[in-house]
């Protein structure tokens, strides 16, 4: 089940560049969530923040508590368990190129030691019904590589990867920009799908997809977020100047 | 115009191809020429022969060869290959990333005499005699720079995604280098590993001061050992028609079993590679 997001005071760095400054926030737990901004508005540093990959670049640096559930992931755990239980999807497909589609969507249990192989058939194909895979690779499951699916059918792959390790909160990061507009579409249902059973926080470039995903929207401005509230009321009536310039089109 | 000048740079791209398979053909072609007469069972089942008898063979200079090559293989690889890992996963932009970087490289352009003579000196004088050990150990030594700088290289190919991928998943970062970005890069540190066994299983001088040659049959590290190489050389510069004809025999020997055993490792290694990686 997906788990909710407190996030308070978080400030992020990138060498002297001060990318999050006093992000608070509340993500609620079986909602998707959508963030939106212009380019370099910190809200893909933001998603970062939530699984500590934004560590694993060496001058990057972060201040502020942000609880999972009922855990303090700055405090309570290593960067490899918290990551178990907040899967993440990327802008570009990123499949393992040497491995089968099959094992692509064991990696994480495989790679974590798991290695029960009746449970692993049973997850491979659980995690590819759920990402609406299934029915177009399971004939070459260990014949094809994942790398020779398609852009929208290897980041459903990339997807089923990250279900597979049964996480409780699942971020995506700009998971469709890269695709074509059907590849899209699939990937938006997919969300409306997942988001009864997992916590989703989806960055998009893309208004009408958090429109369509999300209950919930943040607008991030300059490394600060300027309002988070109901996507309806983000959409059609926000309370500062600077969202309703940005959705409307003024800047951005 | 157009049409003329791609004719143009298709041609001189395919006579800049001519040229350099050409040498490597005409040498191949000569080897075969002048050695294939020589090769008979004698030459894979016997020992070398006083001058003057009939016959003989190189026997003990083949699994010699043989041996050498595994000691060195064993020595240079995993070292190269750890190296390689270090340059690339661990200690990128850091002092000692290019000092170690820097020493491969030098170490790459030292002379393969003056390798020789250096572990002539670490090796061979402590232990008071010519040996087999020896002799892999200067090998070794040759092959770590190679298999270094191209395990380096290689690792650095493979997209940053991927390494994010499998850490997003909650993978510890040594896993992920094992299983995941050194899995990727294989084939290229294969190539590399091939490469520099490929460069030392031709080589005379770093076993001239270390395996020294044996004129007999030997397996065991502790003793001297004959080299194809070494026995090519001996042969080759010997007045002896008979000597010469045997030393031909030798090169066409050592070409082949290099190209059998390079072929043989990756036609053993590509099988559980997907096809369609990129």
């Amino acid at each position: 089940m997906g788990v909710g997001i407190e996030v308070s005071n978080l400030n992020a760095w990138y060498g002297t560049n001060h990318s999050l400054q006093d992000i608070n926030l509340n993500i609620p737990g079986n909602h998707a969530t959508a963030l939106i901004g212009p380019s370099g508005c910190g809200k893909s540093t933001f998603v970062r923040c939530l699984n500590r990959m934004h560590e694993t670049n060496p001058v990057a640096r972060v201040t502020g508590t942000v609880r999972i559930g009922d855990m303090d992931i700055y405090e309570d755990c290593k960067p490899v368990e918290i990551r178990r239980r907040v899967g993440m999807v990327f802008q570009r497909p990123n499949p393992f190129p040497t491995m089968s589609i099959y094992d692509n969507v064991a990696a994480g249990l495989k790679l974590n030691g798991y290695s029960n192989r009746h449970a692993l058939d049973e997850i491979v194909e659980k995690s590819l019904k759920n990402s609406a895979l299934w029915e177009e690779v399971k004939d070459d499951l260990r014949k094809k590589s994942g790398a020779s699916l398609s852009g929208g059918q290897q980041q459903r792959l990339c997807i089923a990867r990250a279900l597979a390790v049964d996480p409780e909160v699942l971020l995506m990061d700009e998971p469709a920009s890269a695709l074509d507009p059907v590849s899209t579409s699939k990937i938006e249902d997919l969300i409306f799908q997942l988001k009864s059973q997992y916590t989703i926080v989806i960055v998009t470039h893309n208004m009408q997809q958090a429109a369509r995903v999300a209950e919930k929207t943040g607008f991030f401005l300059n490394g600060r977020m300027v309002e988070f509230d109901t996507t309806h009321k983000i959409f059609t009536n926000p309370s500062d100047k600077r969202t309703e310039d940005y959705i409307t089109g003024r800047f951005g | 115009m157009r049409t003329f000048e791609d004719g143009a740079v298709t041609s001189l791209a395919v006579l800049a191809t001519v040229l350099v398979v050409a040498p490597l053909v005409a040498v191949f072609i000569y080897v075969i020429f002048k050695g294939a007469s020589s090769l008979n069972l004698a030459f894979f089942t016997h020992n070398p022969v006083p001058v003057g008898e009939v016959g003989g063979g190189m026997a003990n200079a083949i699994v010699g060869s043989a041996i050498l090559l595994t000691v060195g293989s064993l020595l240079g690889i995993p070292v190269g290959i750890a190296g390689g890992i270090f340059l690339a996963e661990y200690g990128r932009g850091t002092k000692l990333a290019n000092a170690v970087r820097f020493t491969a490289d030098v170490l790459n352009g030292v002379p393969s005499i003056v390798m020789g003579i250096a572990v002539y000196s670490l090796v061979v004088v402590p232990q008071g005699h010519f040996s087999a050990f020896s002799g892999g150990v200067a090998l070794g030594i040759m092959m770590i720079p190679t298999v270094c700088r191209t395990t380096e290289e290689m690792l650095l190919m493979v997209p940053n995604a991927v390494r994010e991928a499998a850490l997003a998943l909650g993978v510890p970062n040594w896993r992920s280098v094992l299983s995941i970005t050194v899995k990727t890069a294989s084939p290229g540190i294969i190539t590399g590993c091939m490469l520099a066994f490929a460069r030392v299983a031709g080589e005379t001088a770093p076993l001239i001061f270390t395996a020294f040659g044996n004129v007999g049959w030997n397996e065991k590290l502790s003793e001297p050992i004959a080299a194809l190489p070494l026995q090519i050389y001996v042969y080759a510069l010997s007045p002896y028609d008979e000597w010469h004809r045997l030393a031909w025999a030798g090169a066409l020997v050592l070409i082949v079993l290099i190209v059998f055993a390079v072929s043989l490792v990756r036609y053993v290694t590509s099988r559980g590679v997907m096809k369609g990686a990129s």
